[in-house]
Formats: C-alpha cells, sequence, structure tokens
C-alpha cells in the first residue's frame, strides 16, 4: 500500500477486499469446522443401540436417518403409545422413532397405521401386511434361565406370539438331568418372526428378559453360500452328487439298512403311530 | 476516522436508547399501542405452539406433528424446506406429502417473507428476544459477534455435511426443531441446548444466534426476496434520531437504507433479512414505520 501511485482509486478497495478475504476465510473454517464436528457426531452415534427397534416398514438405517425428518406423525397415529420420539441423551438419533419392547411391544395392527402417517417415505408404504414386517427377530438368548430350557413349563413367549406355531414354536426334546422328562424348547423362526416383542415383553423373568428381540444384523449369521447341502443336492439331482458310499459292515447291525444305527429298529416311540420315526429336536412339527 | 466521528452523536443516543427502547413511545402512544406488534407476534408464535399442544395435552387433534412436518385437520400436510432440503441432499427422495408439504410452506413464505418465519413462528424467538431483553436491561456491552455471514456458510456445510454423511446431521443438534420437539414430545437434554443458546446471546454475541448463525434463519432469509409484507419508514422525515428502532431491531443494518436514504431513495425495508417483526413500529414515537405491502413506497 506504500507504492501507491495516482492512479489509484482502484487500488483504494484492497485492504477492504483483503480484510474480507481474511474473514470469509475465517467464518467458512469455523463454520466448517462446526458442520465437520456435528456431522462426526451424527455418524458416531448414528449406531443404533441394540434395544431401540425401529416401527414397522422402517428403510435401513442408513436410509432411515436420511429419509426421517423427526415429525412424529408415527408417533400420533399409534394406537398403543408404542412408539416414542429420542431425546437428546437417548443415544438414539435426536428426534427419530423408536421402542424398546421390554416396555411397550408393537402390538401389530392390521391396517399399520404409522406407516401411512410418515410424510417421507422413512416407513415404507410398500407394506401391507403387517406379518411382512421384519423390526428385530427375537432370539432366545438365554438357555440358562429361561424356564422351559430348565425343564418347566413356562411357554409364555410362545403363547403371546401373534404369529403363534410359526414364528415361535415349542420343540420336544429329551431332558438329560431328569432323564426321563420332556424339554419344550422355544424356537424362533426367521421366516415368520415379525420382530415386535410381544415374546420379550411377556417373558417372566423379573428383569432382563431370556427371550429379546435384536436387529436382525445382529440376531442372524449369514447363509452359508459356498456350502452344498448333500440332501438338498440329491434332491434336487435324484442321486447324491458323490456318487454311491462304499457300504463299510458294522459289527452287530449286519441285518439293518445301511446307515440305520437304531439299535432298536422296531420299537416305536410312544404314542407315535402315525410317524413311526419322528426325530426329536428342533422343526419337529410337534404341538402342545 | 471521519465515519467515527460522525457516528458518536448516535451512539451516545444508542447508548441512552439501549437499556429501555420505546420508553418514550409508551408515554406517547400508550403501552398497549407500543407493544402491538410484539403482542401480535407472541399470540402467533404462542397460537401455533397450542395449536400442536392441544392434541397431546386435551386430545384435541387439530395439528399433528411439529413444524418440521405437520398434519393439520387430518388434510393439509406442512413440511418445512430446510429438513426436506436435507433429506434431499442426504439423498432420499420423499414421498409426494412431504413435497406437497413442502411446497406450500415454500409458497407462503416466499410470498410474506421467508424470515416472517423466524419472528412470528420459531419459538427460539422467544428465548432470544428473552436474551436480547435481558442484556439491554443488565447493560451489558461488547462481546463476540461471529461475522454477518456465518449462517450462510453454515447453511452451506449443513447440506454438505447431509450429503457427506447420508443423514440429516444437523438435525441431530438442530436447536430449532429440538426446542419445537421437546414441547411436544419431551426434551431429555435438549434443554440444555436451548439453555445454551440464551446464554450465547446473553453473555457472548449479542443476537448471536438468530442473527448470525441459525442456518434454518439463513435458508428461510434466502426466501425473502420476494416478500410482499415489508416495513416501510413513511414517515421518515419525522425521525429525531432517538436510536430505538436501531437497538431493539433484531437484524439492525435493515434499517438504515431504508430510515436514512443510504443507497436507495423509497422507504420500504426490502432486505430480506427482515423479519418483519415490527418492534420498530412499535418502539418508534413519532410513527415513523408501518407495516405494509413491498408496492406501498409512498411516504407520509
Amino acid at each position: 500500500m506504500e507504492n501507491t501511485t495516482p492512479a489509484d482509486d482502484r487500488n483504494a478497495p484492497r485492504p477492504a477486499r483483503r480484510r474480507f478475504l481474511r474473514e470469509a476465510a475465517g467464518v467458512a473454517g469455523g463454520a466448517g469446522l462446526l458442520a465437520l464436528g456435528v456431522g462426526l457426531y451424527a455418524r458416531q452415534a448414528s449406531a443404533l443401540p441394540a434395544s431401540a427397534l425401529r416401527p414397522p416398514g422402517a428403510l435401513p438405517e442408513a436410509d432411515f436417518l436420511a429419509a426421517c425428518v423427526r415429525c412424529g406423525l408415527c408417533v400420533r397415529d399409534c394406537p398403543y403409545g408404542t412408539l416414542k420420539l429420542a431425546e437428546l441423551g437417548d443415544g438414539i438419533a435426536t428426534g427419530t422413532p423408536y421402542f424398546n419392547a421390554r416396555s411397550v411391544p408393537c402390538e401389530m395392527c392390521e391396517d399399520i397405521p404409522c406407516v401411512p402417517a410418515c410424510p417421507t417415505g422413512a416407513l415404507d408404504r410398500a407394506l401391507t401386511d403387517i406379518e411382512q414386517a421384519r423390526m428385530g427377530l427375537a432370539v432366545l438368548i438365554d438357555q440358562e434361565t429361561c424356564l422351559n430350557f430348565l425343564g418347566l413349563r413356562c411357554d409364555v413367549c410362545y403363547r403371546v406370539c401373534p404369529v403363534i406355531d410359526k414364528a415361535i414354536t415349542l420343540e420336544m426334546s429329551h431332558n438329560p438331568r431328569s432323564d426321563r422328562h420332556a424339554m419344550f424348547l422355544p424356537t424362533v423362526h426367521s421366516d415368520h418372526c415379525t420382530g415386535c416383542g410381544k415374546c420379550e415383553q411377556a417373558c417372566v423373568l423379573p428383569g432382563e428378559a431370556a427371550i429379546k428381540v435384536l436387529p436382525i444384523q445382529l440376531a442372524k449369521g449369514s447363509t452359508a453360500e459356498h456350502y452344498r447341502k448333500g440332501w438338498v443336492e440329491r434332491e434336487a439331482h435324484g442321486r447324491s452328487l458323490i456318487g454311491e458310499q462304499v457300504e463299510l459292515p458294522v459289527r452287530g447291525m449286519e441285518g439293518q439298512a445301511y446307515g440305520d444305527t437304531r439299535l432298536r429298529p422296531d420299537a416305536a416311540p410312544q404314542g407315535a403311530e402315525t410317524a413311526p420315526y419322528a426325530p426329536g429336536g428342533l422343526d419337529s412339527g410337534w404341538k402342545p | 476516522m471521519s465515519a467515527q466521528a460522525n457516528m458518536s452523536p448516535s451512539a451516545r443516543a444508542a447508548r441512552r436508547a439501549a437499556a429501555r427502547p420505546g420508553a418514550e413511545a409508551v408515554e406517547e402512544k400508550g403501552w398497549l399501542r407500543a407493544h402491538k406488534w410484539l403482542l401480535a407476534r407472541r399470540l402467533s408464535q404462542l397460537g401455533i405452539l397450542a395449536l400442536f399442544l392441544a392434541g397431546p395435552w386435551f386430545g384435541l387433534w387439530i395439528v399433528q406433528g411439529n413444524l418440521s412436518s405437520s398434519l393439520t385437520l387430518d388434510v393439509l400436510p406442512l413440511t418445512d424446506p430446510f429438513l426436506l432440503a436435507q433429506s434431499l441432499a442426504a439423498g432420499h427422495p420423499p414421498y409426494r406429502e412431504a413435497l406437497l408439504g413442502g411446497g406450500i410452506v415454500l409458497a407462503f413464505y416466499l410470498l410474506v417473507g421467508g424470515r416472517v418465519f423466524c419472528s412470528w413462528v420459531c419459538p427460539v424467538n422467544m428465548v432470544t428476544d428473552a436474551a436480547a431483553w435481558l442484556r439491554r436491561r443488565l447493560g451489558l456491552k461488547g462481546g463476540k459477534v461471529p461475522h454477518a455471514h456465518t449462517r450462510h456458510w453454515l447453511l452451506a456445510f449443513v447440506l454438505v455435511a447431509a450429503a457427506l454423511t447420508g443423514s440429516l446431521a444437523w438435525e441431530w443438534v438442530n436447536p430449532v426443531s429440538m426446542f419445537h420437539r421437546g414441547l411436544i414430545f419431551g426434551f431429555g437434554l435438549s434443554w440444555g441446548v436451548v439453555l445454551g443458546i440464551f446464554l450465547y446471546d446473553l453473555l457472548i454475541a449479542p443476537r448471536g444466534w438468530c442473527g448470525h448463525v441459525c442456518p434454518m434463519g439463513a435458508a428461510y432469509g434466502l426466501l425473502g426476496r420476494t416478500a410482499l409484507a415489508r416495513v416501510s419508514a413513511g414517515g421518515r422525515a419525522r425521525c429525531d434520531d432517538c436510536m430505538d428502532c436501531f437497538a431493539v431491531c433484531p437484524e439492525p443494518q435493515v434499517i438504515r437504507p431504508a430510515l436514512k436514504a443510504a443507497g436507495q431513495d423509497h422507504p420500504l425495508i426490502l432486505d430480506r433479512n427482515c423479519t418483519t417483526c415490527g418492534r420498530c413500529v412499535d418502539v418508534c414515537s413519532k410513527d415513523v414505520f408501518r407495516i405494509t405491502t413491498r408496492f406501498d413506497r409512498s411516504e407520509s
């Protein structure tokens, strides 16, 4: 600025321009830092706690956080007071709807009023049949405290299930402790469980439930697609893909078909006239 | 230097006016007329809040939802365009309801003036007005006001943050939507954020939040170019430089062009950051200002 020449009307605004640039840089930097902080905070905190379940029809969490404007219209249309909006400090994206299955589960209304209430599509209107909802997946998470696993007959989670006998079945198996009784093990089937949380809410244990609804990605393993299931392939191809097995004799079982290792093949299980040999365990189709 | 020398008489007047702007107007016009627009605004702010609260408090479901998105009488959808813009930036195409609701709100504020939202609807306005009032009464001076364009930069970064995180990042902390939602759905720790804004405006930056930082206000400010409702300094011939209007205005920079014919010759305040709050109308004992339309350039 010392070298100003007479022809310098044009140079006059330069200090102002310089100050403006400096201020603009400062402001942009400050605002950028603030926005960066907010963005990082949002990103870090966007992991939904496992106990917080989204309403039926909610988009996958990442899409949901882009779509939900936190208006609470779904909360208003929930007739059972199930849904709440997260408050600052809840550890859930502020203002987004969720429910806690242990306190108030989803009652699975047939008309699903919360879904059409959503103005943005964060709750997907493609969901019209509540039994197709997948809010989570129930998991019998504690076999040490579950009364049925202790050999008692509680059955409450099974009885309250709105998709009873499909989403939860009771599977009979031998009780090795008494060696003369049966155990009826509540078993969840992911192709029918909607994650409504009625079972978790109803679990009779005093504090935490033995059966809990978890986010599906926590509850399920991924399918072992690189394994061929021999029995499926045999069904599909009409023969075993690895050819016939060499049949080695088994001492003491020479009279039985190859692979039949039952000691007394003629002794039918009690009360099983219709099905001479029904294996116990999961998916037996047994009803109480 | 010369500018500062020129300013000093008015600066002295500003100091006199600073503690109780409008005292003269109350004497001249009576308390009620000197608070006419303030009362109307409080009625509007509280009335809108009451419409939202009538449902959860008394079971009278006139309006459901909150300012982010709402449904009135089960037919009229309204959605905040600022939230919609964030959602679009985050990569979600919303349903028609939200777009329709956003369009209605957008059209309304384009018509009456974007920042009418700030002074007539936004609940945070009552918090920052209270901070400004207390600041004047306590005679607190100075403070560090952020640059006037902070809000515009922040608005840009809010949208960038939404695009980068793929979520409504600003809504984790947005005190405006948080306050309104808190009043209707429950606060949690949001009280702290509202208290923070109050203390920021009171102790650190006079008119800091609404006037310099809030990106939501900045977004509504962008809708102010075509505002029909405008304040006119039509009686500027009567102005006695008492500075009350400057002391009370939340965006004092908008007054000067109209009142002092600086850079324009008509008396209309056309700056898009004027919130049309009408406080200048109230506190002026000489009836210099009036709220009128943008076509009314008459002087009286």
